[in-house]
């Protein structure tokens, strides 16, 4: 029997997260390395018709819980499910969305298998001798540890939108294996509703205006908001801001906010702290306006421009909505 | 619960990220290059614990699992209102990955006796993995609520809590749970110079493996332990990046055509 790499696709409101693509498509790459299949569990309610998509990402066999109490996310149930099937299945590998989903539900099932689990991998490589190397960061991105697990199987949650999103092919065929709800018990949790969506989705962004401690009021976050919309893109901010209360938390970029990977990410007034880095870092282009010449940030940027964000950010402002053909100036 | 809230909070001692040093050339943490703290996001569990303990009676203990010197991070919190800090250390704990980790903190709070709740932070800022909280919980079979940004109510034997995963839910968990909290949680007050100072008076229980024992084979701590291992560090250099400064009256029109040029100002 051939073994394989277990991959949980995260559903959220019955849809399925797009990080469970990506992992399908890393796991097929390391399965052919390591001639194993792909395997994949979706649980929730009325997600079955989800499946097939599966398939059409990567999987061979999709393991499907689609039952009522599944619908909310209740973390000692869906432990419950995935160790019993991963008890019962045998995969080598089982990787889960470093989501805030399954960086709490991946550690319980860890625990109960007494297995490793790596947290919030970066990248997955196979070494000459066909072990797993586990690529994560630590000490708040500032270095990367390459990490092997010795017991099965191996288990890693990996970050969103870290690695390619594979071609979706509807040719691809595969096996849906319906699987029995799990029994009703009562498990201490009770999920009571949502009480609020996430005000913008900051990750998804293509491009980020970010405002440090070099604004001076609240007020001028319209400024940066105004230049994010020209750009297409999204205001961020870095933590003091806030920790002032200025802006909601779904905007802050850093390390105890969100981790962004936009194709733009303008710094407008942030010094650039370890912090703020590591949730920046991995922007594709990174532009940084700073009064202060030597400010940690310029390090880290493709292209700076040392002056006050109060003249530089409205003179680009006017000069981009003279293309776009914009305003009055 | 006549007797009030029995608390356990985790703690665990880091380096002042904002100050370590790396070797980018050799790929190393000098750790020696920064003083020790207590990790950011510990603090606010520790608060949260002394006010539920104000609010409804109880007992607070801290747990640290480390070296001799994260002594310190537990008087701190003692001086932040902790009553009891017991610091797990020996040869044995160290080189632990999360879950050899875990079998220790779990197997402390086991030997503490009953609980009502363990509070810790949703990650530590040296580690960044958000594991042992909900390791923990599985080891002692009990519910966790991870990334709590607010303690709603307090109602017999359930706490309702809001859980931060981006939406934010309403969560009713039934005690005894572990909860995993963010910094949005509170702001952890100072403790006064009368706190420090009666802290100081306190003692600090030292359990080493064999105190363990009756609850996990010391075999299973520390590195013996692990099931993951690091094979090696690197440190990213900065390399990547242009690092292009744009100078002279004319820097504004410069980065203009770089965006317009990268297709990000079209008309």
């Amino acid at each position: 029997m051939i073994g394989g790499i277990l991959v949980y696709a995260e559903t959220i409101d019955s849809k399925i997260h797009p990080i469970s693509f990506e992992l399908l498509g890393k796991a097929r790459e390391i399965a052919e390395k390591l001639g194993l299949e792909v395997w994949s569990v979706i649980m929730g309610f009325n997600i079955r018709e989800h499946a097939r998509d599966l398939i059409y990402y990567g999987a061979d066999k999709v393991y499907v819980y689609d039952d009522e109490s599944l619908k909310d996310f209740d973390v000692v149930m869906y432990k419950d499910v995935l160790v019993k099937l991963v008890r019962e299945i045998e995969p080598e590998i089982f990787l889960v969305g470093a989501t805030p989903l399954g960086r709490s539900l991946a550690p319980r099932v860890a625990a109960a298998l007494d297995t490793g689990l790596t947290a919030d991998c970066i990248d997955l490589q196979v070494d000459d001798e066909g072990n797993l190397i586990q690529i994560r960061p630590a000490f708040t991105g500032n270095i990367l540890a390459h990490i092997k697990t010795m017991s099965k199987p191996i288990m890693s949650t990996i970050r969103y939108k870290v690695m390619s999103m594979p071609t979706r092919d509807e040719n691809r065929s595969g096996e849906i294996v319906v699987k029995d709800p799990p029994k009703k018990i009562d498990t201490g949790i009770r999920i009571l509703g949502r009480i609020s969506r996430r005000a913008v989705n900051i990750t998804d962004a293509e491009v980020i205006v970010s405002a440090g401690r070099g604004l001076k009021k609240r007020e001028d976050l319209k400024m940066l908001e105004e230049l994010a919309n020209l750009l297409g893109g999204v205001l961020g901010a870095s933590r003091p801001l806030v920790d002032e209360g200025w802006i909601t938390k779904d905007h802050q970029v850093g390390f105890s906010g969100n981790t962004v990977k936009p194709r733009l990410y303008i710094a407008c007034g942030i010094s650039g702290s370890p912090q703020h880095l590591a949730g920046m870092r991995d922007s594709q282009i990174i532009v940084a306006i700073n009064a202060d010449p030597s400010a940690p940030i310029f390090r880290y940027a493709d292209y700076g421009v040392v002056g006050d964000l109060y003249e530089v950010v409205p003179k680009l402002i006017s000069m981009i909505k003279r293309v776009k053909g914009v305003g009055g100036s | 619960m006549g007797r009030g809230f029995r608390i356990v909070v985790l703690i665990k001692q880091v380096p002042d990220i904002e100050k370590v040093k790396f070797d980018f050339e050799v790929g190393r943490i000098d750790r020696s290059s920064a003083p020790a703290e207590t990790n950011p996001f510990d603090l606010h569990a520790l608060e949260a614990a002394v006010r539920l303990k104000e609010k409804f009676g109880g007992l607070v203990t801290a747990i640290s699992m480390g070296p001799k010197q994260a002594e310190s991070s537990l008087r701190e919190a003692l001086a932040r209102g902790a009553d009891h800090a017991i610091l797990l250390t020996d040869a044995r704990f160290a080189g632990a990955d999360t879950i050899a980790t875990s079998r220790a903190l779990a197997a402390a709070i086991k030997k503490l006796g009953e609980f009502d709740l363990i509070l810790c932070g949703e990650k530590t800022v040296d580690g960044d993995t958000g594991q042992v909280g909900p390791e923990v919980a599985e080891l002692l079979n009990v519910p966790h609520v991870a990334y709590v940004s607010e303690i709603r109510e307090v109602a017999g034997d359930k706490i309702v809590v809001v859980s931060d995963m981006g939406d934010k839910y309403l969560c009713e968990v039934k005690l005894p749970a572990l909860l995993t909290v963010t910094r949005e949680l509170n702001a952890p007050r100072l403790p006064t110079l009368r706190d420090v100072l009666s802290a100081r008076k306190k003692r600090i229980e030292i359990w080493d493996a064999d105190a363990l024992a009756d609850y996990e084979d010391p075999n299973r701590f520390g590195i013996n332990g692990s099931r993951t291992i690091v094979v090696k560090v690197v440190v990213p250099g900065t390399e990547k990046r242009k690092g292009i400064i744009l100078r002279g009256g004319d820097a504004v029109e410069k980065l203009f055509n770089i965006l317009e040029e990268g297709g990000f100002a079209r008309p």
